[in-house]
C-alpha cells in the first residue's frame, strides 16, 4: 500500500547497522571511563532510529506516524529525567527536618 | 472513491472508504500498540538504570558473567532477520508471493536461531545456580544479593523480549499461510507490513537490551 523503498536502501541501512555493532563491540573493551555508557547508548539509539526511519517506514510514512513514533522516546525520556532527578539529586538539598 | 455498482476489493472492510483509508487506519493501530509496548519495557529499563546507578558495582561483575560472544552473535541474527523482514514486506507488496513466503521461512529461522542461543545462555545461568531465589549463588566479588537484583533484571527483559520473539513467529506463521491462500497482493499486504513493524520493534529492544547487559559492565568507572 505504501509507496515502496528501493532495496538498494535496506541494503544501505543494513550494513550500517552492521557496522555500528562491530564498532559497540569493539569499544566495550576499550575504556574510557564513563564514556562508555555514553558511547553505547548514543550507538544503540542510532540503530533504533535507522531501524525506525527506514525498516518501519516512518521516514515515509504521514505526519501522524512521526507523532507516534516520536512520542514513546519524549515519554520515556521524561520518565528518566525525572526519576533520575530524586535519585541522584535526593542529598544535593538539606531536609529542614532530618528523615528518619 | 468507490461506488456501490463497483466490485469490491475482498479485504476492503464495509466501514472503510478505501483500502488507502483502511491502511492508514491499520497503521496507526499498529503504531498506538507498539507505543503501549515502550510503555511496557520503559518501565523495565527505567527499573535497570536505577537499580545500576545504586548497585553499580554488582552490576559490573555480573555483567562480567555474561557472553559478549553470544550476545553479539544474536544482535547479528536480530538484524539479519529485520533485513529478511524488509524484504518479505517488499516483496508482499509488489505481490511476489513465492519471494514472501522464502523471506518470511528466513526471518521465522532467524527468529529460531535467537531462541536457540537463548536457551544455551539460560541453561549456562542455570547450571551457575544464577537464579534468583532461594538457591541463588554467587562466586565473584561483588554483593550476592545486588548481584541476584541484576539477573533478576536480565531473566525479565530478555525473557519479555524472547515472549515476544515466540509470538512474533507464531505470526509468521500465521503469513505464511495467508500468504499460501494467495491473500496479498499490489492493492493490498497490510497485515505482512503490520507483523513488520512488530518484528523490527522486538528487534529495536534487543538493541537497547545487548549494550545494557553485555556490553557496558565491561569498562565502567
Amino acid at each position: 500500500m505504501s509507496e515502496a523503498v528501493p532495496l538498494k536502501i535496506y541494503y544501505r541501512i543494513f550494513s550500517a547497522l552492521m557496522v555500528l555493532t562491530a564498532i559497540t563491540v569493539g569499544i566495550a573493551f576499550v575504556d574510557l571511563g564513563y564514556l562508555n555508557t555514553f558511547v553505547a547508548v548514543s550507538i544503540a539509539v542510532l540503530k533504533a532510529t535507522l531501524v525506525l526511519l527506514f525498516f518501519m517506514h516512518v521516514k515515509y510514512s504521514n505526519r501522524l506516524i512521526w507523532v507516534f513514533a516520536s512520542a514513546g522516546f519524549i515519554w520515556f525520556i521524561i520518565m528518566v529525567a525525572f526519576t533520575m532527578s530524586d535519585y541522584v539529586g535526593r542529598t544535593w538539598v538539606e531536609a529542614p527536618i532530618p528523615l528518619p | 472513491m468507490s461506488t456501490s455498482s463497483e466490485s469490491k476489493h475482498p479485504a476492503l472492510a464495509d466501514h472503510f472508504i478505501d483500502l488507502k483509508q483502511q491502511y492508514d487506519s491499520a497503521q496507526l493501530g499498529m503504531w498506538s500498540f507498539l507505543l503501549t509496548e515502550v510503555m511496557m519495557f520503559g518501565g523495565l529499563f527505567m527499573c535497570y538504570i536505577v537499580a545500576r546507578s545504586q548497585f553499580l558495582e554488582a552490576f559490573v561483575d555480573a555483567s562480567h558473567h555474561l557472553s559478549i560472544g553470544l550476545g553479539g552473535f544474536n544482535t547479528i541474527v536480530l538484524i539479519v532477520s529485520s533485513l529478511t523482514m524488509a524484504m518479505a514486506v517488499h516483496s508482499a507488496s509488489e505481490g511476489h508471493q513465492k519471494k514472501t513466503f522464502k523471506f518470511l521461512l528466513g526471518t521465522l529461522f532467524l527468529g529460531a536461531v535467537f531462541l536457540g542461543v537463548k536457551y544455551i545462555e539460560y541453561s549456562a545461568k542455570i547450571e551457575h545456580n544464577n537464579i534468583p531465589g532461594d538457591n541463588f549463588e554467587w562466586h565473584g566479588v561483588a554483593n550476592p544479593a545486588n548481584v541476584e537484583l541484576f539477573f533478576g533484571l536480565y531473566f525479565v527483559m530478555t525473557g519479555l523480549h524472547a515472549a515476544h520473539m515466540i509470538i512474533g513467529g507464531g505470526l509468521l506463521i500465521w503469513l505464511m499461510v495467508l500468504n499460501h491462500k494467495g491473500r496479498f497482493s499490489k492493492e493490498f499486504s497490510t497485515p505482512v507490513e503490520l507483523v513488520g513493524l512488530y518484528w523490527h520493534f522486538v528487534d529495536i529492544v534487543w538493541i537497547f537490551l545487548f549494550p545494557l547487559l553485555y556490553l557496558i559492565g565491561r569498562h565502567s568507572a
